[in-house]
C-alpha cells in the first residue's frame, strides 16, 4: 500500500489533531481541577458572590482582594495565571459576622482572578475579575 | 510611513512633557494623607527657593494608586510598621561591653521627635555632614562601644524607620547654608550630572519628567521624605541609599556605595528639595 | 521556624451583645513561595504559613487554608459576631509545624 504525499500529510495532520484533542479532554487545566475538587463537580449556577480587586495593580507582589458572599460556608480564591492557581480557601464558622474576607495576594502577571462560593443550601456561585499587573519602569 | 510614525511619537512625547508642569494626576482626586485619622501629612507644597525649575513639590505618595495610598493611612495596614516595632524592641536592647542601649541616653524613641526632619545635618565635632544612619552608628560605636551596624542592613533601616515615625507630620527642614553648603553644592552637582550608558541624571527623570510614565511606572519627583519606604516589590523596608543605588544602576553606571560621601551629599541635596513636605517614613510605595 | 514572626491583631475592646465587629490581622512572615531561585540558581524551598484560624470562646469565626500566593506579611480582614464577653484566639500554622498565637479579650457592655 502506498500513499501519495498529499495523503500522507493528511493522515499525519489528522492523527496529530486527534492526539491534541485527546490530550485536551483528558487533562483539565489546574484551575478547572481545583474548582472541580471544591464543588465536587456540581454546576455553578448561583449568585451572590462579590469579588473586589483593582483593575490595575501597581505591583503583582501585593494585590488587595476581597470576597463577600452572604450565607456562604466557604469561598475558594484562585489566580488563574499563576504557576499554582490556588490562593486560599476561606471557611466561615458560626461566629462569622459576615461571610467576607480581605487579604493581599501575589499575581504573576495580568490574569483573571476567580472566586467560587459554596452556599449553605449546597449551591455554588462564581465571580471573576481581570487584574492587569503592570511591569515597572525602574527596578530601583 | 516610518517618518510619520516618528513624528507622531515626537508629538506624543511633547504632549506628555507639557503635562509635567501640572500636578500629578492623583491630585485631581484631592485625597489627603492623614495617618491613623490623626497625623496630617503635607504631600504638596511650594518648592523651596533654591529650586529653579520646579514650582511645586509632591510627595511620592501622590503618584501611587489608591490601593497603595490607602496602605499608608493606617499604621496597622502599613507593613513598614513591622520594622518599626522590631526597632522599638531593639531600642531597649543592650549593646557593647557596658550593656548600653539607645534607651540609656534617649529614654524613649519619642524623645527623638524632630530629629529625622533636620537630617542630613552638619556635625561640628566631626567636621562633616552626617546622615541619620551615620549618627546612629556614631552612637552604636562611640557611645555603646558596639560594632557598627551595616549601613543599609535591616537593623539600621528599621531603626531609622522608628526615628522617622516619631517625626511624621513635621516639615522636612534640612539646612543647606553655612558649613553644610559645600556638601549641598556637591550633591546638587551629582543630581544634575548624567551617569551611565543611558546618560541619565537624576533630573532627567525626576525634574524634567515627573508625572510622565516610564514604561508602566508613574514617575515621581524622587522625593525622599517618605524613607525608609516599604516597597510592595520586595516586601521590606528600603533605605534611601539603596534606592539611590538602584536608580544609578538603572542608568547602567557603576554606582556609588551606600554611605559613600557622594551619596551623603546627594541625600542632603535631595532632602532639601523636599523642605516643606512632611516627614512620612515609613511610607508605602510600589 | 521563620525568624521574627510577630502577630499583630486589631480587635475593639468593647462591643454590644450580638454586635458584628471588624477584625484585622497582620503577621510578619516571608511566605517563601518555593518558586524563587537564589543567586546561584537553586530553588529556595517553600516556607509559608499554611493555615490561619480565629475562634471566639472556642467557636470558629474563620478558618483559612493558605497557599504560597498569599503575599509576604499575610494580612486578613474579616468580621465576627460577639454574643458575649470573651476571648478571641488567633492561630497561624507554619509549614515547619510551628504555631504562632495571639489572644484578645472583648467585653460586652
Amino acid at each position: 500500500m502506498s500513499f501519495s504525499r498529499r495523503q500522507t500529510l493528511a493522515i499525519m495532520a489528522g492523527s496529530g489533531l486527534s492526539v491534541m484533542l485527546g490530550g485536551r479532554m483528558a487533562l483539565a487545566t489546574p484551575t478547572e481541577e481545583l474548582i472541580a475538587n471544591f464543588t465536587g463537580g456540581a454546576e455553578i449556577t448561583g449568585e451572590g458572590l462579590t469579588l473586589t480587586a483593582p483593575e490595575i495593580a501597581e505591583n503583582g507582589n501585593t494585590v488587595p482582594v476581597e470576597v463577600d458572599a452572604p450565607g456562604a460556608e466557604a469561598i475558594i480564591l484562585l489566580a488563574t495565571g499563576n504557576p499554582n492557581p490556588d490562593v486560599g480557601v476561606f471557611h466561615f464558622g458560626p461566629l462569622a459576622g459576615a461571610q467576607m474576607a480581605s487579604t493581599r495576594i501575589r499575581l504573576a502577571g495580568t490574569q483573571e482572578v476567580v472566586a467560587i462560593a459554596k452556599m449553605s443550601d449546597g449551591s455554588f456561585a462564581r465571580a471573576a475579575q481581570e487584574v492587569k499587573v503592570t511591569i515597572g519602569g525602574c527596578g530601583g | 510611513m516610518r517618518q510619520m510614525l516618528r513624528t507622531g511619537a515626537a508629538w506624543a512625547a511633547l504632549g506628555l512633557a507639557g503635562s509635567a508642569a501640572l500636578a500629578p494626576t492623583a491630585m485631581a482626586q484631592e485625597t489627603n494623607l492623614v495617618i491613623n485619622d490623626e497625623i496630617e501629612i503635607v504631600t504638596r507644597a511650594p518648592a523651596p527657593e533654591h529650586m529653579e525649575y520646579v514650582r511645586e513639590i509632591f510627595s511620592g505618595w501622590e503618584y501611587r494608586s489608591p490601593e497603595t495610598q490607602t496602605l499608608q493611612m493606617d499604621d496597622f495596614e502599613n507593613p513598614g510598621m513591622i520594622g518599626v516595632d522590631n526597632a522599638r524592641a531593639d531600642f531597649d536592647t543592650a549593646m557593647g561591653a557596658d550593656g548600653q542601649s539607645c534607651a540609656s541616653c534617649h529614654d524613649t524613641p519619642e524623645a527623638l521627635e524632630g530629629v529625622r526632619a533636620v537630617y542630613p545635618k552638619w556635625d561640628e565635632a566631626k567636621g562633616e555632614v552626617q546622615t541619620l544612619e551615620m549618627q546612629v552608628n556614631e552612637c552604636v560605636t562611640e557611645r555603646a562601644g558596639a560594632e557598627a551596624w551595616d549601613y543599609t542592613g535591616d537593623r539600621m533601616t528599621e531603626m531609622v524607620a522608628l526615628i522617622s515615625s516619631v517625626s511624621r507630620g513635621m516639615p522636612v527642614n534640612v539646612a543647606i547654608d553655612g558649613p553644610a553648603q559645600e556638601t549641598w553644592e556637591q550633591g546638587k552637582e551629582i543630581y544634575y550630572t548624567r551617569y551611565g550608558q543611558l546618560e541619565l541624571a537624576c533630573a532627567n527623570c525626576h525634574e524634567d519628567n515627573y508625572d510622565n510614565m516610564i514604561r508602566a511606572d508613574h514617575l515621581s519627583q524622587g522625593q525622599i521624605n517618605g524613607f525608609p519606604t516599604y516597597r510592595l516589590k520586595n516586601g521590606k523596608l528600603n533605605a534611601v541609599h539603596d534606592r539611590f543605588k538602584g536608580c544609578v544602576r538603572d542608568t547602567r553606571a557603576e554606582t556609588f556605595a551606600p554611605g559613600s560621601p557622594e551619596f551623603v551629599a546627594l541625600e542632603l541635596y535631595v532632602a532639601s528639595r523636599g523642605n516643606g513636605l512632611s516627614v512620612e517614613g515609613p511610607s508605602v510605595r510600589n | 521556624m521563620a525568624e521574627n514572626v510577630t502577630p499583630r491583631v486589631r480587635v475593639p475592646k468593647e462591643a454590644a451583645a450580638g454586635e458584628v465587629i471588624t477584625i484585622k490581622t497582620l503577621i510578619s512572615h516571608p511566605m517563601e513561595s518555593g518558586q524563587r531561585k537564589d543567586k546561584d540558581g537553586n530553588l529556595i524551598p517553600r516556607s509559608i504559613i499554611n493555615r490561619f484560624t480565629c475562634t471566639f470562646n472556642g467557636k470558629t469565626v474563620i478558618d483559612v487554608a493558605m497557599e504560597p500566593a498569599i503575599s509576604t506579611n499575610p494580612y486578613f480582614e474579616f468580621q465576627a459576631k460577639v454574643p458575649e464577653s470573651g476571648t478571641f484566639t488567633f492561630t497561624w500554622i507554619d509549614d515547619d509545624g510551628s504555631t504562632y498565637e495571639d489572644t484578645k479579650e472583648i467585653a460586652v457592655a
